[in-house]
């Protein structure tokens, strides 16, 4: 009785070999009736987020921004226009004399695809296709050392408990309660004048770090928390016991043991924390604080937009739109990931 | 499921020869205290869980201790103790001669791998990311033990000693079912050959059918391979079927240890007799007339047990003695070398049923009433 493993129906040897159901034609490692393969909860999840339309949809877009983003260059070269020429004050007839693109729509024409910014005459594709750049970059970078610091401060702090645990809990609540976007805009501009002095203009790299190092101070409470909460959880679970018996070091343990039971929970903050970071990094463009003239940026554009809005629309629409759709895309993303790595998590 | 035990072959008779020199496992004056913090808003006070109170214990080589008693009563904490998951907080574990009470884990390193131990929960004892070879595996590969013909072949054995099939290496666990993954719990627990295993109720997360099963594979490979136990459970009748001594804990104690058969056959501490009137009769014919006897209440708290005798608040002898001195664990002139208890009345079964029915209403009335509170300081 024990000694038949329960099969799981997709899974090797099947009582009769002869007929192949579906789902063993699709994995293609079936093929050997022999082995007998066991499935990880990596793989079931892959399964799974297979079969989920909106998942794969969404991911679909994500790619696509991110491949957009990586070409870059190349879509320059191809479309011969880059982001900072001022395309309307060099050729005529472009820009009427108060700035205003000549051609309907903002200026769109076979020359400039999605039209030309109005009064300096860049051109749009060009822009928000940089634009992504910028945005994706700085969330990124900043969620790779968000969940970097939260990981490690979070297994700390779980791990080891007592007074480690205390401290950078009380750090963690400190840093929730404060109105953080109040901070980034208070704080981008002290930490810019730390590197330079007031009267100079700041290198683009510059901006881009303290936009950084502010987003990064703030954004690594929210995984740090929520692996803390999960290790107290597995900290008790016996199988770290066994590991304990064994004569594992906590070492061994975080890392063999702890870790592969976290990836899920890091995955899916992370895929959810990029959209905000690209949000936030535009509304603090928007607002003035991020980046800056000339630097191609989806909040600058937005914001430029926002000034000629009643005379000509488009300008705002394209960074306007592009932001909902990526935004959006990568939320059903990260639900998607969520759906399938923890098919058990009610939302 | 006494029932589907008791069919399977009466186990050899005794394996271990009694040796006459030191125990494999000698436990003295074992403690461990959880502090707690206790009530009052501005001054808390700091109390202690008295989970383990001076508890001691020997197991020889190849022998299996039974530990029994009810939940919370410290026979868990017990286990780790022994096998140094847990820091006590007072008393010496001596394994093979050596002390490692307070040994860190380097220095317990070498005899690491001689104590090892089987768990409860065989769902949450195995981890859901690793497949079963590493699962198996892992514990050789932390002690770098290179089994001859590689690691691989020795966890295949193992499964295929534990009922397992060795083909199964690279499945996870949420594929198999709850007696499966027992199994595979016992094959990690043997890949490092040990001498003594705690096995911490082992059987009583597992469906009845099953429970059978698995105490049979581990009587087969308690005899077989020589491997001493400290069994753990709340079930009697497994007890009974597994190990050679049982040790009866109450509160943080033993009241009660003995061969197998003298302590089913003559049991002497009313406490023993109330858990052993707790078993369920299969056969309703016998059931009517049976002895039978109660433990009033519930078990007091173990932060602040009663004085002298824990067991008294709840015990139908109970007398003012009780209340005052403490009974020392000791052997009984009627009874075979070897069976010590721990009261100052003690007696055969007819004796409490007997104390029962002639205890005034209200001391019953008082004890049910009192709950798991406990005396005033």
């Amino acid at each position: 009785m024990t000694m038949q493993p329960q099969l799981v129906p997709e899974a090797g040897g099947s009582p009769n070999p002869g007929t192949p159901d579906s789902p063993l034609s699709e994995a293609g490692v079936a093929a050997a009736p022999q082995e007998v393969v066991g499935r990880s909860p990596g793989q079931l999840a892959w399964r799974r987020f297979r079969k989920d339309r909106s998942g794969v949809i969404s991911a679909s877009i994500v790619i696509f921004f991110f491949l957009i983003a990586f070409a870059a260059p190349l879509i320059e070269k191809l479309y011969g226009k880059d982001p900072y020429t001022r395309y309307g004050q060099i050729h005529p007839g472009l820009l009427n004399e108060v700035g205003a693109p000549i051609a309907p729509n903002g200026g769109i024409s076979g020359e400039h695809w999605f039209g030309i910014e109005p009064a300096v005459g860049r051109d749009v594709l060009m822009q928000l296709v940089y634009g992504i750049r910028t945005s994706l970059l700085l969330a990124v970078v900043v969620v790779i050392i968000v969940t970097v610091v939260g990981t490690i401060l979070g297994i700390t702090a779980g791990y080891l408990g007592g007074k480690v645990d205390y401290v950078i809990s009380r750090v963690i609540d400190t840093l929730l309660a404060m109105p953080s976007q109040l901070f980034f805009i208070a704080f981008t501009p002290i930490v810019l004048a730390l590197f330079v002095s007031e009267r100079e203009t700041t290198p683009t790299m510059l901006r881009a770090t303290a936009l950084i190092i502010v987003l990064s101070l703030f954004g690594w409470t929210r995984i740090a928390r929520i692996l803390r909460g999960q290790v107290l959880s597995m900290r008790e679970r016996e199988y770290i016991e066994a590991a304990k018996v064994s004569g594992a070091g906590s070492g061994r343990i975080i890392f063999k043991e702890l870790l592969p039971n976290l990836w899920t929970p890091i995955l899916i903050v992370a895929t959810l924390d990029l959209p905000t970071y690209v949000t936030t990094e535009a509304a603090l463009s928007f607002l003035g604080v991020g980046m800056t003239e000339p630097t191609p940026d989806w909040g600058r554009m937005i914001n430029k937009g926002f000034e000629g809005m009643q005379s000509d629309v488009t300008y705002l629409a394209f960074p306007a739109i592009a932001m909902v759709i990526f935004v959006l895309a990568f939320n059903l993303l990260g639900d998607s990931v969520r759906d399938a790595l923890d098919p058990k998590s009610n939302r | 499921m006494t029932e589907t035990i008791s069919e399977t072959p009466a186990p050899a008779p005794d394996p271990a020869p009694k040796s006459p020199g030191e125990p494999l496992l000698d436990v003295r004056g074992l403690v461990k205290y959880f502090p707690v913090k206790g009530g009052g808003l501005v001054r808390r006070k700091m109390l202690n869980v008295r989970a383990v109170d001076g508890i001691d214990l020997s197991v020889a080589a190849g022998e299996s201790v039974g530990l029994v008693g009810e939940s919370g009563c410290g026979k868990s904490t017990t286990g780790r103790l022994i096998s140094r998951l847990l820091e006590p907080t007072g008393g010496t574990i001596h394994y093979d001669g050596n002390d490692i009470t307070h040994a860190t884990r380097k220095q317990i390193a070498p005899i690491r791998s001689q104590i090892q131990m089987i768990f409860q929960d065989p769902y949450s004892s195995l981890n859901p990311r690793q497949t079963v070879g590493t699962i198996v595996s892992s514990p050789m590969e932390v002690n770098g033990i290179d089994p001859e013909g590689g690691r691989k072949k020795r966890v295949q054995e193992l499964l295929e000693r534990v009922g397992l099939n060795p083909e199964h290496y690279n499945r996870f666990p949420h594929e198999f079912s709850g007696g499966q993954r027992q199994r595979i719990g016992i094959a990690r627990a043997l890949a490092l050959q040990p001498r003594l295993i705690v096995a911490d109720e082992p059987v009583s997360a597992l469906d009845v059918s099953i429970q059978a099963q698995v105490v049979n594979l581990l009587q087969g490979l308690q005899r077989d391979m020589g491997i001493a136990f400290v069994f753990i459970a709340h079930d009697l009748a497994v007890v009974r079927h597994f190990s050679q001594r049982v040790a009866v804990m109450y509160l943080g104690k033993i009241v009660e240890i003995a061969d197998r058969t003298s302590l089913y056959a003559n049991p002497h501490h009313p406490y023993t007799h109330t858990l052993l009137a707790a078993v369920p009769e299969t056969d309703p014919d016998k059931s009517g007339n049976r002895t039978r006897v109660h433990a009033f209440g519930d078990m007091p708290s173990p932060i602040n047990p009663p004085s002298g005798c824990r067991f008294r608040t709840r015990c139908p002898k109970a007398q003012d003695v009780c209340a005052n001195e403490e009974p020392p664990l000791i052997g009984i002139d009627t009874l075979l070398a070897g069976h010590r208890v721990a009261c100052h009345f003690p007696g055969p079964l007819e004796a409490t049923a007997k104390a029962e029915e002639s205890m005034p209403e209200e001391r019953i009335e008082a004890a049910l009433e009192a709950g798991i509170t406990t005396d005033p300081e």
